[in-house]
């Protein structure tokens, strides 16, 4: 996945001059998990250069260079480093637009490595998508597949509005074999990873994996499984999700964030709302703890696995049905 | 090797003393080079033109027709003379104190009010007139003009950014933040912090005990300059060398401009709980626009017949805004929904139908 990242952002440096690639250590080094690597030495330092080490002032400088005509694109260095910036992606890169009664659009990406799952010590392993898919005026996806990376960066830098593009750390390194550009759904669109009949899990970004995983092992448990992978947390596809699960007649929200005021919350209560009399279960929620993301030794006991998800399946009423 | 005649950053250090080329009694001070007389006569007209829209807009407060308005009388020079020494190609980035800079720019004074009245956007059409929307969250523009500068830098365009800051928003960290991008992304902008002594009511010495605000740029390698605040003629001189400097490639520059908030913060602040009215009366006796208007009387460049020319301008101004203010109607509700993304989500249809279908019940 990352080398399919790094061939976004080059093709993207490559087709339109309007795009910069910025941030702590993205230049020389490539980043510090290598995802711009090459891009300095192939497309200029003028288009592709470390920064400061300053958040706020990287995503301030990319509002005004958007608001002159650019498109940048640039890096947090890890989630929860992006905090700095905060203010300014809430209060300018999310109602630019707005505040200009749309005359300025911001079409700019933040990218953000993103989750648990890599042995980080703290600081390195937030889930932080809840706080900008609050945020009106922001555009958040998640890729799941190496395609998607690729695609949904690529629709990213070439979306109307700010983009933040959260990047699954561990799953860098996961290996398909795909050809680039490959062909994927646009934003806004979420995708059915695995056809099923029986209940429909939902889940995005490093989850997907979980899920299939769990849709697998369900089958020894004669339960055959539907999953959708969300892709774009905002826009959501609502119409996929409530169309699957009418189907199914049952549904689990599976993400790794604490599942108070959470995505996974939000989706949930939708399905609730919108499928309730196709529903022969409630919507179930697996989700990472209400509690800071936990240090190394203990993650696992945190991040929601397959057995997790499966024991939660498992409560879906099957009796009754 | 040869000794440096100076330590390393000496020769970006501000003067002790603010640059002034008028005094406070409307003398010319010896051996400056003023603005010609026709800047300085386009100076007088805009400090008029400001000062009768601060009152203005202040009644409208008291009228209950504006929410709020953060008056700059008493700042009028600094924000007339900065944008004045700008080309209208420059952009500026305003704050919510900067509504003289705006109708200095040009900008309709009904759409300067916009945001102040209480209505959710900015009023004005930024690419018209170079001017980014009035930012409340403290310093957080300063790094949009070091984006706006770095992209017109790609762009091969020579234009120059200048963020309008207040001494309290320089303790920000984005103030720090953008300074330091432009200094070592070596962009053309200018931060030009109107030091009106007072954040809210806290004075500036609870800000920072370096010797100036304009101290602080030699710290992040650049020139810092001091400026008498209340002279026109010395903030156009100073804002224009240094974006001259800008536009020639030689980096950014933080220029002081001191002066005095006359009005207290807004009209829900008590300006009697943090400062003696002895220190109000000090500073009304530096008045900016009397100031300008006494050098050029006494200089031969202003007669009572432009003079009285100028005023009438402005109570026409006063006139129009009160007026069209009063009468300008909220745009529809449906609008809400239609800038939040470049197309209305399907969540923000379903919304804009209620709030459709509830409006018709109603
Ligand atoms: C980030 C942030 N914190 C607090 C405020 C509330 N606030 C509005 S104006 C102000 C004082 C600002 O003082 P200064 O920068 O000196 O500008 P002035 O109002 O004097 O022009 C404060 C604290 C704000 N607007 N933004």
């Amino acid at each position: 996945m990352a080398q399919a990242i790094n061939q976004a952002l080059a093709d993207c440096l490559a087709e339109d001059e309007r795009v910069f690639v910025f941030g702590e250590d993205v230049g020389t080094l490539g980043g510090v998990f290598r995802i711009t690597d090459g891009l300095a030495a192939k497309y200029g330092e003028r288009r592709c250069f470390d920064t400061p080490l300053a958040e706020s002032g990287i995503v301030g400088m990319a509002v005004g260079m958007a608001m002159n005509g650019m498109r940048p694109v640039v890096e947090m260095q890890f989630d929860a480093f992006a905090y700095p910036a905060f203010e300014q992606i809430v209060s300018h890169v999310a109602k630019m637009r707005n505040r200009t009664r749309g005359t300025v659009s911001l079409p700019m990406v933040i990218r953000a490595p993103y989750g648990g799952g890599i042995g980080g010590v703290e600081h390195h392993s937030d889930s932080s998508e809840a706080y900008y898919a609050h945020t009106p005026g922001l555009t958040v996806v998640a890729p799941a597949t190496v395609a998607d990376a690729y695609g949904l960066l690529r629709a990213a830098v070439a979306w109307p509005d700010p983009v933040i593009f959260l990047e699954p750390k561990r799953l860098y390194w996961s290996k398909e074999e795909v050809t680039l550009p490959a062909p994927t759904e646009p934003i806004g669109r979420a995708v059915v990873r695995r056809p099923g009949t029986d209940a429909t899990l939902v889940a995005y970004g490093p989850s997907v994996q979980v899920a299939l995983a769990a849709a697998e092992a369900a089958r020894e448990e004669g339960w055959d499984l539907e999953v959708v992978d969300v892709r774009s947390i905002v826009p959501l596809d609502e119409q996929t999700l409530v169309a699957s699960v009418r189907r199914t007649g049952r549904a689990v929200v599976v993400a790794e964030a604490p599942g108070f005021a959470s995505v996974a919350s939000e989706i949930a209560a939708l399905l609730s709302e919108r499928c309730f009399h196709a529903l022969s279960a409630p919507v179930r929620r697996v989700t990472g703890f209400d509690i800071p993301y936990p240090s190394p030794k203990l993650e696992h006991h945190h991040l929601p696995d397959v057995e997790r998800v499966l024991d939660a399946v498992a409560t879906l009423q099957w009796e009754d049905a | 090797m040869a000794a440096r005649s100076k330590a390393p950053g000496v020769e970006l250090l501000p003067s002790a003393e603010p640059v002034r080329l008028i005094e406070a009694d409307g003398t010319a001070v010896p051996r400056r080079v003023l603005p010609g007389p026709t800047e300085l006569r386009a100076a007088y007209r805009a400090l008029v033109l400001g000062r009768r829209f601060e009152q203005q807009a202040t009644a409208l407060v008291k009228q209950g027709q504006l929410a709020v308005y953060p008056s700059a009388h008493g700042q009028e020079a600094a924000e007339v003379g900065a944008v004045l020494a700008l080309r209208p190609t420059d952009w500026i980035f305003p704050t919510y104190r900067d509504s003289v800079a705006l109708l200095t720019r040009g900008v309709d004074p009904v759409e300067i009010l916009t945001l102040l009245r209480g209505e959710w956007h900015c009023g004005y059409d930024p690419y018209v007139h170079h001017a980014a929307p009035q930012c409340t969250p403290l310093a957080t523009q300063a790094p949009h003009a070091v984006g706006l500068a770095f992209a017109a830098q790609a762009r091969h365009e020579d234009t120059v950014a200048l963020a309008f800051v207040g001494d309290g928003a320089t303790s920000e960290g984005d103030f720090h933040e953008a300074l330091n991008f432009a200094a070592v992304f070596h962009l053309p902008v200018v931060f030009f912090v109107q030091n009106n002594q007072y954040a809210i009511s806290v004075p500036v010495s609870r800000q920072s005990v370096a010797p100036s605000f304009a101290h602080k740029a030699v710290g992040y390698g650049m020139p810092g300059v001091l400026v008498d605040g209340n002279d026109a003629a010395a903030v156009l001189s100073v804002v224009g060398e240094a974006a001259r400097r800008a536009r020639e490639g030689e980096g950014p520059t933080l220029v002081e401009a001191v002066t005095y908030r006359i009005d207290a913060h807004t009209n829900a602040d008590d300006a009697t709980r943090y400062r003696p009215d002895e220190e109000v009366a000090g500073w009304l006796s530096r008045d900016p626009v009397a100031r300008l208007s006494a050098y050029l009387t006494n200089s031969g460049q202003l007669n009572v017949d432009v003079e009285a020319a100028i005023a009438a301008e402005a109570e026409d101004l006063a006139a129009d805004l009160r007026t069209r203010l009063v009468a300008e109607l909220p745009p529809p509700a449906d609008e809400l929904f239609a800038h939040v993304y470049h197309r209305p989500t399907q969540r923000l249809r379903d919304q804009a139908e209620l709030l459709r279908a509830e409006s018709e019940e109603r």
